[in-house]
């Protein structure tokens, strides 16, 4: 029960502790028991990436999980426990785009927004990494608290394709995990990351979208700074810039009825009060829409 | 949702802030022009390509062998698909209905014949007024019993089977398959994925319609939804077409045209899927057909023992479980209204009287219609209520009566032999096997269509049009069986 002299005396365990592999051994699946959190997690993707394998990984439950895309349409919540804090985790409904309108996109893209989430794990097809790279892209404009998982390894092996996961997460300036969620590859590794960045020991600096015609750069800049000095707390005007020049109606909706000025005093309240955790804002989960209306 | 309460005070201070701001957009998007969402998304793929190309290093050479390629030229060809696919699920229901006869006498012999008597002789030598006994026994125990006995085995061997289907990556095939016949009906191609998830449950399938962007195609595909059987469904499909179907032919061939009768019935489930997905779309959900695109995963080599073990306890148990949970309070109001008269006849006895002649007239008869109201809340327990109220109305002997009054050990038999009491002939297992196929979702699913949709009338619409639906089909078939017997 005193670990201080033992770990003096075998410099090996030291070493072993800091192991990723034993951090691992300290994740206590907490299934649905969800009660003081904290940090919520969410899960992004392409459908059919296998976010709800590696979301059965680290809670224990069983989500039910299949070969086919649009599985997920609602969230699903989990809870886990490791390094010592505990986590709230949601499955996302796989989208390809945060941009058209469906009501599964709607639900991923409004948890990410609204629902605050501490760290936005982003599930990714290795073996088709382009085309997943356009929803990664456009989480890391609302957010810039992310962990890109690059799941199916395994796949992309079989294919013959060689990933190099450290030159993607410099160009994309946040962390990168390889992984096989279904052979419980990577998920220590990933446990590692995610508790990296909720506790603020790991910085993002997300790669942002660059438009070539300097008349969309002057109007997104200017608006920018239109949005920032309205909501000075707001953590992603850019972002909201982007959306209201695509002329997104949720969005400008979002804005006319202080949801988004919410939101940003939110996140400053949170930012002042890091040193309190387990108090997230409650609105995170009201905000988000559980039925689909036709 | 975003009128959600605030305060006001906030809102009041900030509005004038933020119209401006957002007239500042509205006038550079003027300027910017319509091309700014091309001009993001353009971004994004540019941006998106060169990091990917920056990571991803191909091999040199294409593989000579693309196993992937190969299996799909097979079961998403033209000419191929529909026969593979039609091959596929044949086998998985051959597979089930002759693995699962034995188990199913098995648990029959114990859980009825066995243990029933055992339990009367419990309840006498407990001195239980022989109401007490009839309700707990014949009512709430025959009942579970029957579940469990009837539904257990095909489920134990059915589910994980289309699960391994599933984890493979056939589905999104069949969709494929399905595709060209959706967009002709004039519905959305993804309406084949929520079919998919239709034949697990329909409550299921009726959320998994969120898929779809476009409200007219959600709308058909929720209000068809129903026509995909679904888990309380599969064992009714199962149990009667090996009962009546399978024993019209030769015993080596009985498990294979059984499982051709219930493929049949899947077939006609799609057809009416589509029947039905054109009628719509061409009178009152007129409108434009949309384009998706489709993603055809890999196939996956499934991980055998973990899906036969997630299938068994998710879906068998789960499912098993919900049948048990409706039987047992669905017993108890069996045993009651077949034993509480009113003028000499028990109430069971006057509603199957009063439903009779509508039910001969489409070739069921009042006990199956009867059941199927009892069963509105769980499609489940159809076969355990039709079971019951052909025992306790009509008096068919010898069902865990006692060792030596008709005992049977093979379940087959005695099941057949009860219903063939209640006056059952081929016509009837045919039509019963066309009207759980067409006919009002279970009351989860209703609630769930309202949920979704939204709106009484739609609900209304995709409860009751399945029912008049099967009243017709049974109708029809029942007038042209009895025309062609009569010659």
């Amino acid at each position: 029960m005193n670990p201080e002299p033992a770990a003096a005396h075998t410099p090996s365990a030291e070493a072993c502790e800091s192991c990723a592999l034993f951090r691992a051994s300290q994740l206590k699946k907490l299934g649905v028991i969800l009660e003081d959190w904290d940090h919520v997690i969410a899960l992004a993707g392409n459908p059919n990436v296998g976010k709800s394998t590696v979301f059965n990984s680290l809670t224990g439950l069983r989500q039910h999980t299949g070969n086919w895309p649009g599985k997920t349409v609602t969230r699903a919540e989990g809870g886990f426990e490791y390094g010592g804090s505990r986590y709230k985790i949601v499955d996302l409904p796989g989208t390809y785009s945060l941009l058209s309108t469906s009501v599964d996109e709607e639900v991923a893209r409004d948890f990410i927004l609204f629902g605050q989430p501490d760290v936005t794990v982003v599930v990714a097809d290795a073996s088709r990494l382009e085309r997943n790279l356009n929803l990664v892209l456009q989480i890391l404009e609302i957010t810039d608290r992310v962990v890109l998982c690059l799941n199916l390894m395994d796949e992309a092996r079989r294919r013959g394709l060689e990933l190099d996961a450290r030159r993607l997460a410099r160009d994309l300036g946040v962390p990168v995990v390889p992984a096989a969620a279904r052979q419980r590859e990577g998920i220590p590794e990933l446990l590692a990351a995610i508790s990296d960045v909720a506790e603020g020991r790991a910085i993002c600096r997300p790669h942002r979208l660059r438009t070539e015609s300097p008349v969309l750069s002057r109007a997104v800049t200017g608006l920018e700074e239109k949005v920032r000095a309205a909501l000075p707390d707001l953590p992603n005007p850019r972002w909201v810039a982007l959306r209201l020049l695509d002329g997104d109606e949720r969005i400008a909706e979002a804005l006319r009825s202080g949801e988004l000025a919410r939101l940003g005093s939110a996140s400053a309240s949170r930012a002042a009060a890091s040193s309190a955790p387990g108090e997230m804002p409650e609105d995170g989960r009201e905000t988000t829409r559980e039925e689909g209306s036709a | 949702m975003t009128d959600s309460p605030q305060s006001p005070s906030l809102a009041s201070s900030a509005s004038p802030a933020l119209e401006s701001l957002l007239d500042e957009a509205r006038s550079l998007r003027w300027e910017v022009g319509t091309s700014f969402h091309e001009e993001l998304i353009e971004a994004i793929y540019t941006d998106a390509a060169r990091i990917a190309d920056r990571a991803v290093r191909r091999p040199d050479r294409k593989p000579r062998f693309d196993i992937d390629r190969s299996i799909d030229r097979l079961l998403t060809s033209r000419l191929w698909g529909f026969p593979a696919m039609f091959l596929l699920f044949t086998l998985i229901f051959w597979i089930t209905i002759s693995g699962s006869n034995i188990p199913s006498g098995w648990l029959s012999y114990v859980l009825v014949d066995r243990l029933t008597p055992l339990l009367r002789s419990a309840a006498d030598a407990l001195s239980f007024p022989w109401w007490l006994r009839g309700f707990l026994v014949d009512g709430m125990y025959l009942a579970t019993a029957w579940v469990v006995s009837v539904m257990l085995p095909p489920m134990a061997i059915f589910f994980p089977l289309f699960t391994l289907l599933e984890d493979f990556g056939y589905l999104p095939r069949v969709a494929f398959n399905l595709d060209r016949l959706f967009r002709k009906a004039g519905a959305h191609g993804k309406q084949a994925l929520s079919m998919m998830m239709g034949y697990g449950c329909n409550a299921a399938g009726v959320v998994s319609t969120r898929i779809i962007d476009s409200p007219r195609e959600r709308l058909i595909a929720i209000i068809t939804n129903n026509f995909s059987l679904c888990n309380g469904r599969w064992p009714t499909q199962i149990l009667i077409a090996s009962l009546f179907i399978g024993s019209l032919v030769p015993a080596y061939i009985a498990g294979v045209v059984s499982a051709l009768a219930v493929v049949g019935v899947v077939m006609l489930g799609v057809f009416l899927t589509f029947a039905v997905s054109w009628f719509l779309s061409r009178t009152v959900l007129r409108g434009e057909v949309s384009t998706f695109s489709l993603e055809l995963p890999p196939y996956r080599p499934p991980r055998i023992l973990q899906t036969i073990y997630t299938s068994l306890i998710d879906r068998t148990l789960i499912v098993l479980w919900r049948a048990v949970v409706f039987a047992l309070p669905a017993g108890a109001v069996i045993w009651l209204i077949s034993n509480i008269p009113i003028g000499g006849t028990s109430i069971a006895g006057h509603l199957v009287g009063i439903l009779d002649p509508v039910g001969l007239l489409i070739g069921l008869n009042g006990v199956i219609l009867l059941a199927y109201i009892v069963a509105i809340p769980a499609n489940e327990i159809v076969i355990p209520t039709i079971l019951m109220f052909t025992v306790l109305i009509t008096g068919a002997q010898g069902v865990g009566a006692g060792a030596g009054v008709m005992f049977e050990t093979d379940s087959e038999t005695t099941l057949r032999s009860i219903f063939q009491s209640g006056g059952w002939t081929v016509l009837t297992a045919v039509n019963l096997m066309l009207f759980s196929l067409v006919h009002n979702p279970c009351s989860t699913t209703i609630y769930t269509i309202y949920k979704e949709t939204g709106s009484w009338r739609w609900t209304a619409v995709a409860t009751l049009l399945p029912v008049g639906m099967g009243v017709a089909l049974t109708f029809f078939v029942t007038q042209v069986w009895r025309l062609a017997a009569g010659f």
